[in-house]
C-alpha cells in the first residue's frame, strides 16, 4: 500500500469518525425517554472522533518515515561481511550508497560484487516489511482510536474543551516552528562564522581596514594573500544605506503629511496605491534601472560638471534605494499619522492654529515615536537589500565616503563569496558567513529598537 | 411682521421681533419651524441670523436665528443628533475642517462677520475659543500643553511673561494647585476631570472672547463634572460661554439661557428658568419632561 493510500484512507476514516460521532451525539440525546443534555454540541463530538481518529496515526506516519532510512541502513550494515564493515567511515558509506544505488535499482551501479548485489535485495525486502508494518499499524491505530472514543462518547464527556485544547496545541505548534526555524537559521550561521574566527581573528575582522578575500589555493601562489577587514564593506553598506534614507525620509515623510493631512479623498484613492505600487516592483528591476539609467547619468553629470565619478557608484545605487523605499516609510508613517486622534487636531484648530502649525507642533510630535520607528525599519530594509547594489554599487571594497567612488556592501560580498563552485573549508567562502552574522546581528538590533519604539507610541493611546 | 433678508440684522429689527416673540419664516427650508421664546437679547456679543449648514446634501442646521449675550452661559440641548454641536461649531469656524460641509447665513461677533470674506479664520480661533467633548490634551508637558496657544500667536515676549500666562491661566481653571509641581510631567497623565480643565486653561490662555463648550462633563464623573460646572460659572465673568450638554440639569445649573434644538431646528430659546418651568413649545415640554430624546 503506498503512502498516498495509505493517507487518503486514514483521511476517510477520519470524516467517517466525525460524522459517526456527530451522529451517535444526536442520537444519545434525542433517544425517546432520554433526558439528558449533551455537555457540547454534536459537532464537536464528532470533531473529537475525527482528530483521535486522525491526528496519531498521521504522526505515527511522520515519524516512520523519518527513522525508517538509518534504521533500514543499520540493518543492512550489520549483514554485511565483517571486512567490509571494518571499512573507515567514509568508505563505509560510499558502499552503503552503492547498496542504495543497487536498491533503487540504478542501472549504472550494477553491481560486480555478489555482497553488495545481496544486501541490495536485503534491503528491498527490509522496505517491503516495513511499508507492510506502517500501513498496518497506522490502519490499526485509527480504527482502534475511532472505537475507543466511540466507547466512551457519553453526554458528560467535555468534548469542546478537548477540541479547544488541541486546537490550542496545534497554534503553538505552529508558532514555536516558525521560532525554531529563525533559531536554526542564526545558529548555522554562527557555527560557519566560528570556524572563520578560527582563521581570521575576531579583531582582525571587525577592525580591519583592508578587505581582499583571495586565499592561496597552493602555498607557491603569488599575489593572494588573503584580508578580512569587515570595515570597508561595511562602510560601504553605510554610505549606500545613509543616501538611501536622505532620498527615502524626506520624499516619504512628506508624501505622508500631504496625503493623510492635505489631499481630498479623491486625490488619496489615487495616490496612495500608486505610491506603493513602487513597493511591489520587483529589486532586480530597480537594480538594472540603477545600473543601466541612474548610474550612467550621474556618470555623465559628474564628466560635465568636471567630475571624476566611477560609472559603478554609491550615489547610484543610494538614489535607486531610496526610491524602493519610499513606500516603506511613507506608508508606514502615514499609518502612525493617521492614528493621531482626530481631537488632537481639533483641540489645535480650536486654538487657532494653522493646518501646518497643527502639524508640526502637534500632529508630528504625537507621531513621532511610529515615524522613528518605521524609518529604523526602512534602515534595516535597505541594509540587507541586495540586488540593487550588486548591480550597481560595485565590487572593489573602498574605503572611502564619498559617493561617487565605487563602493562594496555586505549583500554583495556575501553574494560574489558564495555564487559558484566554493570550497566550504576555506575562510574565503567562510567569510560570507561572518559578515552575514554581522549584518544580522545589526540589522536585529535596529529592528528591536524599532519594535521597542513603536510598543511605546502604542501605548501612548490605548 | 417679516423680516426682509439684507435687513435682519439692523437692531431695530430684532427687538421688533423679540417683541413678537416669534421669528416670521420666509424663504426657509422644508422643514424650517418657527422659533419660540426670546432668540434675541439687547447688546448681544453673537449674532446669528439664518444660519443654515450643510453635510452634502444632507440640511442639517434649518434657518436658525439667536443671539448669544454678553458674559452669559448659553446652553444648548436636544436630543441626539438635532444639530446642536453642528450649530456650536459653526460659531468658531470648526466645520470648515469638514470636508463638504457648508453653512450660509451671517453669524457675527460684536460687528464682525465671522464668514465675511476678509476674516481669516486663524485668529477668529482665538478669539471664540473651543472645549471638547473627550478631554484632549496634547502629548506634551502640562506646561507645554497651556504654552501652545500663547505661543503660536506670539502673545509672551520671553520666558517670564509665558510663566505668567501659564500660571494665570491654570489659577483661573482652578487646576494650579494640583499640577503646580508637575508642570514638566505629560497633561496626558492627569486625570479625566484634571485633563479636561487642563483643556479649559489652554483655551483661556489665549485670552478669547466667548468660549464653546461641546459637553465638556459628559467623560467625566460626577464630582470633575461639579468641579467644572463651578468652573463655567466662574470663567462668566471674563468670557461669554456657550455650551452643548445633554444633561438638563447641568443646563440648568450653570446656564442663564437655553436653547432647545430638534432634527436641525432652532425650537425655542428663554432665560433657563423660564424654558425649564413654563415652556412655550410643546417640543420644548415634551423633551424636558421626558417624553424623548
Amino acid at each position: 500500500m503506498t503512502t498516498y493510500i495509505l493517507l487518503i484512507t486514514v483521511v476517510v476514516l477520519s470524516i467517517s469518525g466525525f460524522l459517526i460521532g456527530r451522529y451517535r451525539a444526536s442520537a444519545m440525546c434525542e433517544a425517546p425517554g432520554a433526558s439528558v443534555k449533551l455537555h457540547s454540541r454534536p459537532s464537536y463530538y464528532g470533531l473529537l472522533t475525527a482528530m483521535w481518529c486522525g491526528v496519531p496515526a498521521l504522526i505515527v506516519a511522520v515519524l516512520w518515515h523519518g527513522l525508517e532510512p538509518a534504521i533500514i541502513d543499520h540493518l543492512v550494515l550489520s549483514d554485511l561481511p565483517p571486512e567490509i564493515r571494518s571499512l573507515p567511515e567514509n568508505r563505509l558509506s560510499l558502499v552503503l550508497n552503492d547498496i542504495k544505488n543497487q536498491a533503487a535499482g540504478v542501472m549504472f551501479s550494477e553491481s560486480r560484487d555478489p555482497v553488495i548485489r545481496e544486501a541490495a535485495d536485503h534491503c528491498v525486502r527490509l522496505r517491503a516489511i516495513s511499508r507492510m508494518a506502517m500501513s498496518v499499524v497506522i490502519l490499526s491505530l485509527s480504527i482502534i482510536a475511532l472505537v475507543a472514543v466511540q466507547k466512551r462518547l457519553s453526554p458528560e464527556m467535555r468534548a469542546r474543551n478537548h477540541v479547544e485544547r488541541f486546537i490550542r496545541c496545534v497554534l503553538v505548534v505552529c508558532s514555536t516552528l516558525a521560532i525554531f526555524t529563525t533559531v536554526g537559521i542564526v545558529l548555522s550561521i554562527l557555527f560557519e562564522a566560528m570556524r572563520f574566527f578560527k582563521a581570521v581573528p575576531v579583531t582582525e575582522f571587525l577592525f580591519g581596514l583592508k578587505w581582499s578575500p583571495q586565499m592561496a589555493i597552493r602555498a607557491d601562489q603569488v599575489g593572494a594573500s588573503g584580508a578580512f577587514g569587515a570595515v570597508p564593506v561595511f562602510v560601504g553598506t553605510m554610505l549606500v544605506s545613509a543616501i538611501a534614507m536622505f532620498v527615502a525620509v524626506p520624499i516619504g515623510l512628506m508624501s505622508a503629511i500631504y496625503l493623510s493631512e492635505y489631499a481630498g479623498s479623491a486625490v488619496r484613492t489615487v495616490a496612495k496605491p500608486v505610491l506603493e505600487l513602487l513597493a511591489g516592483i520587483p529589486t532586480v528591476v530597480y537594480g538594472f534601472f540603477a545600473a543601466l539609467t541612474v548610474a550612467p547619468f550621474i556618470r555623465d553629470m559628474g564628466t560635465m560638471a568636471g567630475l571624476d565619478v566611477s560609472s559603478e557608484s554609491a550615489l547610484a545605487a543610494g538614489l535607486v534605494m531610496g526610491i524602493m523605499i519610499i513606500p516603506f516609510v511613507s506608508s508606514l508613517s502615514d499609518d502612525v499619522i493617521n492614528a493621531v486622534p482626530q481631537d488632537m487636531r481639533d483641540g489645535s484648530y480650536g486654538l487657532g492654529a494653522t493646518k501646518s502649525e497643527t502639524i508640526k507642533y502637534v500632529v508630528i510630535p504625537a507621531a513621532l515615536p511610529g515615524i522613528v520607528g518605521g524609518i529604523l525599519l526602512a534602515i534595516s530594509r535597505a541594509i540587507g537589500e541586495t540586488m540593487i547594489v550588486v548591480m550597481a554599487a560595485g565590487l572593489s571594497a573602498n574605503l572611502t565616503v564619498n559617493p561617487l567612488k565605487a563602493v562594496t556592501t555586505v549583500t554583495v560580498q556575501i553574494v560574489t563569496l558564495l555564487v559558484g563552485d566554493q570550497e566550504f573549508d576555506s575562510p574565503k567562502t567562510l567569510a560570507a558567513f561572518a559578515l552575514a552574522l554581522l549584518l544580522f546581528i545589526v540589522t536585529l538590533l535596529l529592528n528591536i529598537i524599532a519594535l521597542y519604539i513603536v510598543r511605546r507610541y502604542r501605548e501612548q493611546y490605548e | 411682521m417679516g423680516m426682509p433678508a439684507g435687513t435682519g440684522l439692523d437692531p431695530d429689527d430684532d427687538v421688533a421681533v423679540v417683541d413678537q416673540g416669534f421669528r416670521a419664516g420666509m424663504s426657509s427650508g422644508p422643514e424650517a419651524r418657527k422659533t419660540a421664546g426670546e432668540p434675541f437679547t439687547e447688546n448681544p456679543r453673537m449674532k446669528c441670523r439664518k444660519v443654515n449648514v450643510f453635510y452634502g446634501d444632507k440640511h442639517a442646521i434649518i434657518d436658525v436665528s439667536i443671539d448669544i449675550g454678553r458674559n452669559q452661559v448659553l446652553s444648548m440641548i436636544g436630543p441626539s443628533g438635532c444639530g446642536k454641536s453642528t450649530f456650536l461649531r459653526c460659531l468658531n469656524r470648526m466645520n470648515d475642517t469638514i470636508e463638504g460641509c457648508r453653512v450660509t447665513g451671517t453669524i457675527k461677533l460684536d460687528e464682525m462677520d465671522i464668514y465675511g470674506r476678509e476674516v481669516d479664520v486663524v485668529p477668529l480661533r482665538a478669539q471664540i475659543g473651543m472645549v471638547f467633548q473627550k478631554p484632549n490634551p496634547f502629548p506634551k508637558s502640562v506646561f507645554d500643553n497651556v504654552a501652545y496657544g500663547p505661543k503660536i500667536h506670539g502673545l509672551a515676549r520671553n520666558r517670564s511673561e509665558l510663566e505668567e500666562i501659564v500660571e494665570t491661566s491654570l489659577r483661573r481653571a482652578g487646576l494650579w494647585k494640583e499640577v503646580k509641581d508637575r508642570l514638566s510631567q505629560p497633561g496626558t497623565g492627569l486625570s479625566g476631570g484634571q485633563q479636561q480643565r487642563l483643556c479649559i486653561a489652554r483655551a483661556i490662555a489665549v485670552t478669547p472672547e466667548v468660549i464653546l463648550m461641546d459637553e465638556p462633563c459628559s467623560a467625566l464623573d460626577p464630582i470633575a463634572t461639579a468641579k467644572i460646572e463651578d468652573l463655567i460659572d466662574e470663567l462668566r465673568e471674563r468670557f461669554t460661554i456657550v455650551i452643548v450638554t445633554h444633561s438638563m440639569q447641568q443646563a440648568s445649573r450653570v446656564s442663564q439661557r437655553t436653547a432647545y434644538f430638534h432634527l436641525g431646528n432652532l425650537i425655542e430659546v428663554g432665560p433657563t428658568e423660564f424654558v425649564f418651568t413654563t415652556p412655550r413649545h410643546r417640543l420644548t415640554e415634551d423633551y424636558i419632561t421626558g417624553r424623548f430624546g
